[in-house]
């Protein structure tokens, strides 16, 4: 590439001096830097390719060398570097620069919280809860050992007291994130899960209170804080999942504006950011950049790429007076145009808002444990008082002996293993899909997709890999071969990008006064002769001889004087996606595209692939509606896309999937994001989904073995303390025991990720196949 | 009895040891990157990193 900068900067009046575009980077990254308390600048670097401790130290190293730099930390976990440093002492583009010259992919991240914040309050809050949860049920279990061993009554009474000191200090702290999401349930008229958890962990501390003031015999601390600490691992995995994917997808490329290059009227150049441009602003946009808000170009001429934006997947010329979309991006030349709207009023922005009034449609999804606690804590609780009544009835009004039997039955039901049969399920298939690149966002993504009956697709970008590949070429001499990825290599046209790609950039031919001719190609001087690599038409004029089938022709080269090449290229299929698509259709899920493509290259890519119901030309909203439609025939759908005109649709269907290499907005609207190439992601997600959804339903299965067992036991009075705490634990073990089988269990052998097979083998499917027992497949799972 | 009135505050005191330990950890970031910290062990840092 440093063959053409030059030659390019030189080309354009447009491009502006080689020390202004460094001055406009630095504002850039100023731009999106923190300040300090004491002045100095924090900037969060996303750096993708660090992978090892070798990468964290040559990284720190590099950095912590510069003068201006006062502290430099690189995240591993979340593959970001953390640099504060002193914008007085010297430039923040070095640290940019240290970063390049180590072949580290970067990208700046803007308002972003200093990577010493990476685990959320909210996570930290869940682990302090854990640990003084374990500290208290560890202390009380020790007393209580002691007791149930045989301590005599006044060392027994001792050790109540100790255990009601520790356990209620503990409860109050450990207990909030039961209480508060409790209180909040009840106080909208809803039971959730926590309503019977908290009530349970209440009831049982005040019962053991009251019994150990007045020297009873029996206390409930142990349970009541063993509860506290099992449910409160569930609850600090489900939040560790959910961090996780969103720290991963915030380190996926950005690939929004986050500002533009302002002319003033005096024709000096500011770099400002995004939420400072005003409609009626003149913004320069430099090649390789994304249109920061809809504009009109008034001028340059460049060629664009809207597959991001439409879902077209060829580029298209613009010239002076056409209006162009926020999120398009600007291939070739660098054009000036007039903003027409600012950040909350472009396309971007319309999208967002479609976006939520969607997602609003989605909200009504309950998960699978609060549908079950809203059976679940009636009953319960139905049974207590049935237990209450009961005993006072048999023993002739003893309310006290009455009320004990009630909190035993409340505490012994208990949803400790209910608490657990869910997140660790999800935890564990999380980790499985993220192993196999697959981001999940949201536990209960599980739980929707494996109720879909129709995968929706979009075509550009998902189905296909979004950038024009090489199909074949004619008259192409081998001698040209050298000239021609050189020539291409030049430009960042993704027609030019596939050429260099085929025919390698290894090359050392000697070019000179390279020209990028926006919308039409780039052009060159070798040995004397003019040569141009761009639109046949525009070669043609070169040419010497032009063949009647030119104009089919994607691309063309030529030599002056000499006969023109030809290359056809065309959007090539993701890979994966035939076998992707047969694998869902033999799952028995209908298929189905959703394009905004035109209707002849959408027909091709639908023959391909062997689908049929195929919808094109579609604007973001179209999307929604046709998915609106399905919705309406009682049909819950999986809507898999990457593009900015996807994202209205990925909020509305009922669970989406979106590639890496998808827009930001898409990647936030999607359930799951995955981030390999293969479109088989989709296929495997889907039957993980449907092992999770069969382990859940066996984890209620067991908790309700493990109720009709305690429950009678409970309202006959037989259970103790002692009874309580066996019974718990065990029926917690049992459960994350199973729900750890998902570890072993093998999805549909066909789906296994082609490039991931080493890492499919290493967690022991192939040799666990026969060990664990294999879930009967997906006939019975849809039963 | 008497042997307990010793044995239980220490017994309690080595467990609140334990987690003003966690808490400390916590506090200073030792649970911010799991994955950096099983790294930076092999770096044999001639200049402290931090």
């Amino acid at each position: 590439m440093t063959c053409c900068d030059g030659h390019t900067a030189t080309q354009t009046a447009l491009s502006s001096s080689a020390e202004t575009t460094g001055r406009l980077a630095e504002e850039e990254l100023r731009a999106v830097s923190t300040i300090l308390d004491d002045g100095l600048l924090n900037t969060v670097l996303v750096v993708p390719d660090m992978h090892c401790g070798g990468c964290i130290s040559s990284i720190e190293r590099a950095i912590i060398a510069l003068p201006q730099v006062h502290k430099v930390r690189a995240n591993l976990s979340s593959r970001k570097v953390s640099v504060t440093w002193d914008k007085d002492a010297g430039g923040g583009l070095a640290i940019l620069k240290a970063l390049d010259d180590l072949g580290f992919d970067h990208s700046q991240q803007a308002d972003a919280e200093p990577v010493a914040k990476t685990v959320s309050n909210k996570g930290r809050q869940l682990l302090m809860s854990l640990a003084v949860a374990g500290f208290a049920a560890a202390n009380i279990m020790l007393l209580s050992v002691s007791v149930w061993s045989g301590a005599d009554a006044e060392t027994a009474h001792l050790f109540h007291l100790i255990s009601g000191l520790i356990a209620v200090p503990a409860v109050a702290y450990a207990g909030r994130p039961f209480f508060g999401s409790a209180f909040r349930a009840l106080s909208a008229r809803r039971l959730n899960m926590d309503v019977p958890i908290s009530l349970a962990i209440l009831l049982a501390l005040g019962m053991g209170l009251a019994e150990s003031l007045s020297g009873g015999s029996e206390a409930y601390f142990d349970a009541c804080v063993m509860l506290l600490f099992f449910l409160l691992i569930g609850r600090y995995l489900d939040h560790m999942m959910r961090e996780k994917a969103r720290n991963s997808v915030d380190s996926l490329a950005r690939l929004t504006a986050k500002g533009a290059v302002l002319v003033g009227d005096d024709g000096v150049l500011d770099y400002i950011a995004l939420q400072d441009i005003k409609p009626g602003q003149h913004l320069r946009i430099r090649p390789g950049e994304r249109f920061p808000v809809d504009g009109q170009i008034v001028e340059g001429v460049s060629d664009i790429d809207r597959s991001l934006v439409t879902g077209e997947s060829e580029s298209q010329i613009v010239r002076p007076g056409e209006h162009v979309e926020a999120g398009t991006l600007n291939l070739t030349g660098a054009v000036d145009m007039t903003a027409t709207s600012d950040a909350t009023n472009s396309f971007m922005a319309e999208i967002t808002r479609m976006m939520e009034t969607a997602e609003n449609g989605r909200s009504a999804y309950v998960r699978i444990a609060d549908r079950m606690a809203s059976y679940y804590a009636p009953a319960v609780h139905l049974l207590a008082l049935v237990t209450f009544l009961g005993w006072l009835f048999v023993t002739n009004g003893d309310w006290k002996a009455s009320l004990y039997a009630a909190i035993a039955v409340l505490i012994i039901t208990c949803p400790c293993a209910l608490g657990l049969a869910v997140p660790v399920v999800h935890v564990i298939g999380a980790n499985r899909l993220l192993k196999n690149g697959i981001l999940l966002r949201d536990g209960s993504a599980f739980e929707r997709l494996c109720e879909a009956d129709v995968a929706v697709f979009d075509k550009t970008g998902t189905l296909t890999n979004g950038t024009p590949q090489l199909d074949h070429a004619l008259y192409v001499r081998n001698e040209d071969k050298s000239t021609i990825a050189r020539l291409a290599g030049c430009s960042s046209h993704p027609v030019a990008r596939a050429l260099a790609r085929t025919y390698g950039t290894s090359s050392t031919c000697v070019l000179s006064d390279i020209k990028e001719v926006p919308g039409f190609g780039i052009s060159a001087c070798q040995n004397g002769k003019e040569i141009r690599l761009g639109r046949p038409s525009w070669v043609a004029e070169l040419a010497s001889r032009i063949t009647p089938d030119a104009d089919t022709a994607t691309t063309a080269f030529a030599r002056e004087g000499e006969p023109m090449a030809m290359f056809f290229l065309n959007d090539s299929l993701r890979e994966g996606a035939r076998q992707a698509i047969a694998t869902i259709s033999k799952s028995g899920l209908q298929t189905e595209i959703l394009s905004g493509d035109r209707v002849a290259a959408v027909n091709r890519v639908a023959d391909d692939l062997g689908i049929t119901a195929v919808h094109a030309e579609l604007t973001p909203a179209g999307k929604v509606e046709r998915l609106q439609a399905l919705q309406d025939q009682g049909l819950k759908t999986l809507m898999v896309g990457d593009g900015l005109n996807d994202a209205p649709a990925l909020a509305s269907a009922h669970v989406s999937m979106a590639p890496g290499s998808a827009s930001e907005v898409g990647r936030m609207a999607a359930d799951l994001v995955f981030t390999h190439a293969s479109l088989n992601a989709v296929p495997f997600a889907h039957a993980i989904a449907l092992h999770t959804k069969n382990l859940i339903r066996q984890n209620f299965a067991l908790a309700i073995v493990y109720n009709c067992i305690a429950v009678p036991m409970a309202m006959a009075g037989y259970v103790t303390p002692l009874i309580a705490a066996l019974a718990m634990s065990a029926s917690s073990i049992v459960v994350v025991a199973n729900s750890m089988r998902l570890n072993w269990l093998s999805p549909d052998v066909s789906v296994e990720l082609p490039d991931r097979i080493e890492v499919i083998n290493k967690t022991g499917t192939s040799a666990a196949i026969e060990a664990a027992p294999v879930i009967p497949n997906q006939p019975a799972i849809q039963s | 009895m008497s042997h307990l009135v010793i044995l239980i505050p220490i017994a309690l005191g080595l467990g609140a040891l334990g987690l003003v330990a966690f808490i400390w950890s916590l506090r200073s970031g030792q649970y911010e990157d799991l994955d950096g910290a099983a790294e930076r062990i092999l770096i044999d840092g001639d200049e402290p990193a931090d």
